[in-house]
């Protein structure tokens, strides 16, 4: 036997993969001197164990999903797009234009402006490594990473010497209007209840004047577009004649172009896709979150949509899977940071270690599970 | 600009040049193999850790240098298993190496040291200092040839007359030796060499412990020489440059100093915005000389510079036929 059955393929190499991650990670832990047990402890209780802990790793899990169905639609085009951390980093600009250049009336007006901004700004960034990719054939892997230093190094250059504001020593944008401020989780109805804040004794705290107060927390209403992004992407894939080209670009060039798709056109389009859809993930940090733009905004996101499109097997579901576990791993690691002496940076291990485990090893897991397999079947027989 | 801040400028290229062009090398000896490495960055980091590290403890700069080119083998071999043995996907493996490296350094560093991740500052012989090279003093008055001689060729630590002599020595290895032509022959064409008996796995995997190697060396340089000490992220990006550089280079050595090099220059000019400023005229933001490698590169990928033409087999996986 050398092939698994589908429903292995799809779940239990993902999940085997995750957990030699998981036993790398522990064992990189007990080498410098920590507790496994003790620092996962710790994750799930600062990512789950409070309304505050789930306001951020969903806040986390929203940038993370729009970067992850961008590495997925570029996937299914045959490309490997590592530039969603230059095209998230314009898609902020995007957003900053469109706040500061107006008075917004109304935060559902501006999100829907900033959201246009944002794709149209992601996807223009994207546009050019696109473009020498279909008709000059310069390896888009390449040209990502380029832009993505040519990004960051614009950004500085708009922030420094366009955006800053007279009198302000550092660079970043002013900070948005307040029409353009969306609501928070911990703003709407209903959710709100969610994130009371509570006494020891479990009983609502209660301001001065008498009214039960609310953890404010960064996740917000970009939230459910991400949701609906999946819903989207998955329908574009699975259910139009578009998709189905993307799709059967990425697995066969020459038998798609044998019948009829245009090259250039499919990898131009699958391209602008990824990058508006890294590009949108602007609206949950820079407009949801810090209200101005930043430098270096994206802070690592739109690298983790490549771990998260790998973890989620490029499937919109697996995607918004994969995106909350990282929301888990980065809310939890922000938590080991607080709670004990593990640096920051053990979530970039973590993160490592799923993509090697997942995207490059993952022929050597499929290999032992079909070994496993025979074992259990000679056992059977 | 007078003609001493030129040669000032021109001797820091060499400087900020080097790690380049011991990364770039590296890169050149992978992918002349047909194995596409974008490790180069992580590799590099993790040997700078190490080097840094070991250096500090032991007080030798000699015995850090070893355990910078022990941990770039480390990942290199990583690498090598990934996307030789297993046929992994080589951009993936690289992707993934290079965040592993760089958290896992940090955690090293300060599990090591407690020092917010960072190795002790170097001094004495845990570092490699600037040789003075012989008739320094004899030629300082002679002009022109005086500082050139003084600021730009004299005056570098002993790593920077090693990569110097990496570059022809890598010439002779591809383009003279037998293991040379394989090489590059696994690049272009694999089932030829296995055809003539050759196994394309040893080849590969000795292309990848070169390439180990370098990236040791230009860590070390980076954590022991050009500084003193390892800090987190501190090769911010040269992989990359490297690996533009090396595209630019054309995957060929002599080129591959040519670019790094030049890369160097910016680097170095990004550090002088005031003799920038006073060349150009006006003031030129520092954020587009950083940028300026990248752009060439774009514009090299392009084509409109010149065709950059990769290997032939690079990327692929080698799958023997049965």
């Amino acid at each position: 036997m050398n092939k698994l059955p589908q429903w292995a393929d799809v779940v239990l190499v993902p999940l085997v993969s995750l957990v030699l991650a998981a036993i790398v990670a522990a064992m990189v832990l007990l080498a410098i001197g920590q507790s496994p047990l003790a620092a996962l402890g710790i994750m799930v209780d600062g990512a789950f164990g409070t309304a505050a802990g789930w306001g951020y790793t969903l806040y986390y899990t929203t940038s993370f999903i729009f970067t992850g169905l961008s590495v997925t639609v570029a996937f299914h085009a045959g490309l490997f797009n590592i530039g969603g951390e230059g095209q998230a980093q314009l898609g902020g600009l995007g957003v900053a234009l469109v706040c500061l250049a107006l008075p917004w009336p109304h935060w559902s007006v501006a999100l829907l402006a900033a959201s246009l901004g944002a794709a149209a700004f992601g996807a223009a960034w994207a546009a050019v490594p696109a473009y020498l990719q279909a008709k000059r054939g310069s390896h888009i892997v390449i040209t990502t990473i380029m832009f993505n230093y040519i990004a960051s190094a614009f950004i500085v250059y708009m922030l420094v010497d366009v955006l800053r504001p007279a009198g302000q020593m550092d660079p970043a944008s002013a900070k948005f209007p307040a029409g353009a401020k969306l609501p928070t989780l911990s703003d709407m109805p209903l959710l709100r209840e969610f994130f009371a804040r509570v006494n020891a004794d479990g009983t609502p705290k209660l301001s001065k004047a008498g009214e039960v107060m609310y953890s404010n927390v960064p996740a917000n209403v970009t939230l459910f577009i991400a949701i609906a992004a999946c819903v989207v992407v998955w329908a574009l894939l699975w259910r139009t004649r578009l998709g189905y080209q993307i799709r059967a670009f990425g697995k066969s060039e020459a038998a798609s172009k044998y019948a009829g798709i245009n090259p250039v056109k499919i990898t131009m389009i699958a391209m602008l896709i990824s990058g508006a859809l890294a590009g949108m993930m602007a609206i949950n940090n820079v407009m949801g979150e810090s209200e101005r733009l930043l430098q270096n905004s994206a802070e690592g996101a739109g690298f983790i949509g490549i771990a998260v499109a790998l973890m989620g097997r490029n499937h919109p579901l697996g995607v918004l899977l994969a995106a909350l576990l990282f929301g888990f791993l980065y809310q939890g690691g922000a938590a080991l940071g607080l709670n004990t002496t593990i640096p920051l940076e053990m979530r970039l291990v973590v993160q490592g270690l799923v993509i090697l485990f997942t995207g490059a090893l993952d022929q050597m897991v499929r290999m032992l599970l079909i070994w496993l397999f025979s074992f259990g079947r000679k056992a059977a027989a | 600009m007078d003609y001493d801040t030129l040669m000032q400028i021109l001797g820091s290229t060499i400087r900020l040049g080097t790690p380049l062009l011991l990364a770039c090398l590296a890169g050149l000896f992978s992918e002349r193999s047909g194995i596409f490495d974008i490790g180069l960055e992580g590799k590099m980091l993790a040997a700078a850790m190490a080097a840094g590290a070991v250096a500090a403890l032991s007080g030798s700069a000699w015995v850090g240098l070893a355990a910078g080119i022990g941990a770039s083998l480390i990942f290199a071999a990583l690498h090598g298993v990934a996307s030789i043995t297993f046929r992994g996907n080589q951009l993936i493996s690289g992707v993934a190496l290079n965040f592993l490296a760089s958290g896992i350094t940090v955690l090293i560093a300060q599990a090591l040291f407690g020092q917010g991740g960072r190795t002790p500052p170097l001094v004495g012989s845990a570092r490699f200092h600037p040789i003075e090279l012989p008739f320094v003093e004899a030629l300082k008055d002679v002009p022109l040839i005086g500082p050139l001689y003084s600021e730009v060729i004299s005056g570098h630590s002993i790593l920077v007359y090693a990569a110097m002599a990496c570059v022809p020595l890598s010439w002779w290895v591809l383009y003279r030796t037998r293991f040379g032509l394989r090489l590059r022959a696994v690049g272009e064409n694999p089932a030829a060499v296995d055809t003539a008996g050759v196994s394309v796995v040893s080849l590969r995997f000795a292309a990848v412990a070169i390439t180990g190697v370098l990236c040791g060396l230009a860590g070390a340089y980076m954590a022991t020489a050009l500084q003193a000490g390892f800090g987190r992220e501190m090769t911010a990006g040269r992989g990359y440059i490297a690996l533009a550089a090396l595209i630019f280079a054309k995957w060929r050595p002599w080129q591959a100093l040519g670019a790094t090099m030049l890369f160097g220059f910016f680097q170095a000019l990004a550090l002088r915005p005031d003799v920038v400023e006073g060349v150009v005229g006006m003031k030129v933001p520092v954020s587009m000389l950083d940028a300026l490698p990248y752009i060439l590169t774009v514009l090299v990928l392009a084509g409109f510079v010149g065709k950059a033409i990769p290997p032939r087999a690079g990327g692929e996986p080698y799958v023997k036929e049965r």
